[in-house]
């Protein structure tokens, strides 16, 4: 990852939303909110906005991926910086787009401009805003699920840990293989629903066998999965984003419910 | 080899199905993956050496011709032969011309992939010529009448009771009461019978890791040493390779050798890394008098140029299969012919079509670990993402998974109706969900919910509570 000038307060921040946040856990997007103003930064969140583009993307229809890439783009290159609650968004946005508008002049410039001003949300805090602690108590035994976009295409792997380490009464324990793949791939969990079951039912034993109260990761959709899986098999461990335990926004139930 | 990959849905639903697949899978699940690791972490310019790696391969790829007729000057100046083939058919046909020129009976065999892609076994036992996999993976696979299920494990599949009652089933001359617990004990008996086919076999057929254009020499690395045995003792050696395993110089050849085992096996080099140059020279004490090298296109040079030409630096080590989470859960039988994973997912549509082979690039859930391990750097996700970009043009996707996408793409372009839809979308899921937040079962989504819950929204979409929340001032 390339260096980045350490930027002081009062950033100009405008939220990515995501679409997975938006329709299934708006309180992520509310937690990444308070985590960013508390920061010192002015949050914008662009009510234009809809989706990344990535289901058409890995779908394999470049036309439809342009369009809503050249929205998005469009949308929010104006701010200083572009946060998203999740790896796998701010990789479409930051990785991505460039590939996508390589050959195609003007927006491979502009790809290129936005790339640099788009960052996932713990990293931002961590790398750009200097953030080491979060005023948030939880008294939790806590494991963490990397997400492959993240980790891969973004390399989040200490930034989260790093704030959860701060967050009062909370312990953090990590399961094997935490880097694997949970096996949600989009459309992958439906179009090869056996083999996302196989994947993901591995993950879920690695869970248990750490046995947490609670399973955090940074991107909804790796959440939905997992959440799922767990409760399906009847466990009692919770799931929520990262960023609503580190914004101390855990009153309401988690995902999939508590038991 | 025949072609099951367009059944990859129910291939891969008979191997999650299989118990005994499944426990011997463990080994790729566990094994090869934290002994890459080890081995990566135990050389600091492991990294540096797929950078250079990489570019070596590259280099060769962009001056391929060159490199590929120097290559041949230098077999003939050695005293060999180099017989180019433009597809399989070709390929079987050299092979089987010097099969008869030499009068071949019995032809061992090194392990190759190659080989497997022309279906060579195939081929020269309906030519009454008896072919013998002399790798034990190989030679177990070819008693059980299989193909490999791994490019460099080939039994990979199987466990030590499957090869026990093989061996019992094959080596009818041994006692059936003959201890066979340990796995030494069958290495042995394998051992005691390709012994005898090594010295009456006219004729050896090697793959080849890389073909040296500097010196015309070809390399194999291996554990067993049968490879050395198949081309130093048969009267005629045969090296069948594909084009893209050229190297320039023997000094590239050791830069990524040492890239190449520590990938695959995680040791620091092969027990055996073989260099043959041509046939025996008068001061050689041992050699083959007739030294032939197969040179393989089938499709590779069409990749040239376009958005797979990066495949071709492919060294063939399989860490992308070994920590991939679909092969790791469905084995290589699954994906339908000689090349599985993801190397297997880009090459062989490339190779037999995309018509045949578009569920495996499908098959993907892009988690990027394979490229993360590839020691040439290959962008596989990416690739992969480029075959699902052909099969959408060529309209190769299911019609209704193209309608339904062409609906979320028109929403996502316009903004309000794409409000409406998911405002309505949470209301209803939210409902549904109900004081549980759980939907157990939900139309068009049996996929999911056959092996999962979907958590139920928190009610309203964000956008709707953020303009509340606006509205009020906070």
């Amino acid at each position: 990852m390339s260096k980045i000038d350490k930027k002081g307060p009062s950033s100009k921040v405008a939220l990515f939303v995501t679409c997975l946040v938006d329709l299934f856990r708006p309180t992520v997007g509310f937690a990444s909110i308070k985590l960013l103003e508390d920061a010192g930064c002015q949050v914008h969140v662009p009510v234009r906005q809809t989706c990344c583009g990535q289901p058409a993307w890995n779908s394999g229809s470049r036309k439809d991926t342009r369009d809503i890439a050249k929205q998005v783009i469009t949308i929010f290159e104006k701010y200083e910086y572009v946060v998203a609650p999740s790896g796998s968004c701010a990789g479409m946005l930051k990785v991505h787009y460039q590939e996508l508008f390589r050959d195609i002049p003007e927006w491979d410039s502009r790809a290129e401009r936005f790339a640099s001003k788009v960052f996932e949300l713990t990293s931002f805090l961590t790398e750009v805003l200097g953030v080491t602690n979060v005023k948030a108590k939880l008294n939790s035994r806590v494991t963490y699920h990397d997400s492959c976009a993240g980790l891969r295409e973004l390399n989040i792997s200490d930034q989260p840990r790093k704030l959860l380490k701060s967050v009062d009464g909370l312990s953090l324990h990590e399961m094997n293989d935490s880097e694997a793949c949970c096996g949600f791939g989009g459309t992958f969990a439906v179009k090869y629903s056996e083999i996302s079951n196989f994947i993901v039912t591995e993950k879920t034993e690695n869970i248990e066998r750490t046995e947490p109260d609670l399973l955090l990761a940074g991107d909804l959709g790796c959440l939905l999965n997992i959440a799922g899986k767990l409760k399906y098999q009847g466990s009692k461990i919770e799931v929520r984003h990262v960023a609503e335990v580190l914004a101390n926004m855990c009153e309401g139930k988690p995902i999939a419910g508590r038991d | 080899m025949k072609v099951s990959s367009s059944n990859f849905k129910s291939n891969a639903r008979q191997a999650l199905d299989d118990k005994q697949l499944q426990s011997a899978l463990n080994h790729v699940r566990n094994n090869f993956i934290s002994k890459r690791s080890k081995a990566r972490l135990d050389l600091p310019e492991f990294d540096a050496l797929r950078d250079n790696a990489r570019a070596i391969k590259d280099h060769t790829l962009e001056h391929l011709d060159f490199y590929l007729e120097h290559y041949e000057r230098k077999v003939v100046e050695s005293g060999g032969k180099v017989h180019w083939a433009a597809d399989a058919v070709e390929a079987r046909g050299i092979i089987m011309d010097i099969c008869r020129k030499t009068n071949a009976k019995t032809v061992t065999k090194g392990k190759s992939m190659i080989s497997e892609e022309i279906s060579l076994n195939e081929f020269l036992a309906a030519n009454s010529i008896i072919p013998v996999e002399t790798d034990l993976g190989e030679y177990i696979i070819q008693l059980r009448g299989e193909n490999p299920s791994h490019i460099i494990a080939p039994a990979v599949h199987l466990n030590i009771d499957q090869v026990r009652d093989e061996f019992r089933k094959a080596h009818t001359h041994l006692s059936p009461n003959r201890p066979m617990n340990e796995p030494e004990t069958l290495l042995g008996e394998a051992r005691e019978i390709l012994r005898g086919k090594f010295l009456t076999a006219e004729l050896g057929i090697t793959g080849a890791n890389f073909l040296v254009a500097e010196t015309g020499s070809s390399l194999i690395v291996t554990n067993e040493g049968n490879g050395d045995l198949t081309q130093i003792l048969p009267r005629v050696h045969v090296v069948l390779a594909s084009i893209d395993k050229i190297v320039p110089t023997l000094e590239d050849l050791a830069q990524i050798t040492r890239v190449l085992a520590r990938s695959a096996t995680g040791q620091e080099i092969t027990v055996y890394s073989t260099l043959s140059t041509g046939p025996r020279r008068k001061e050689d004490e041992d050699g083959p008098e007739e030294y032939h090298v197969v040179l393989l296109d089938n499709g590779r040079s069409s990749m040239l140029g376009t958005e797979f030409s990066e495949m071709l630096r492919c060294i063939r080590c399989g860490a992308c299969m070994n920590h991939c989470p679909v092969y790791q859960a469905v084995g290589g039988h699954a994906y339908g012919w000689v090349y599985p994973g993801p190397m297997g997912a880009v090459l062989t549509p490339s190779l037999i079509g995309v018509d045949k082979a578009g569920h495996l690039p499908n098959a993907s859930t892009f988690c990027g670990r394979c490229e993360a391990v590839c020691p040439m750097r290959i962008p596989l996700p990416k690739m992969m993402r480029s075959w699902r970009e052909r099969e959408f043009e060529q309209h190769l996707v299911p019609p209704a998974h193209r309608k339904n996408l062409a609906l979320w793409a028109w929403l996502a372009k316009h903004r309000r109706l794409y409000r409406l839809t998911t405002g309505l979308a949470a209301r209803i899921l939210a409902i549904r969900g109900g004081l549980s937040k759980r939907i157990n079962k939900l139309p068009m989504a049996e996929g999911w919910t056959k092996h999962r819950i979907l958590p139920a929204p928190e009610g309203a979409t964000f956008m709707k509570l953020y303009r509340r929340r606006l509205r009020k001032g906070r």
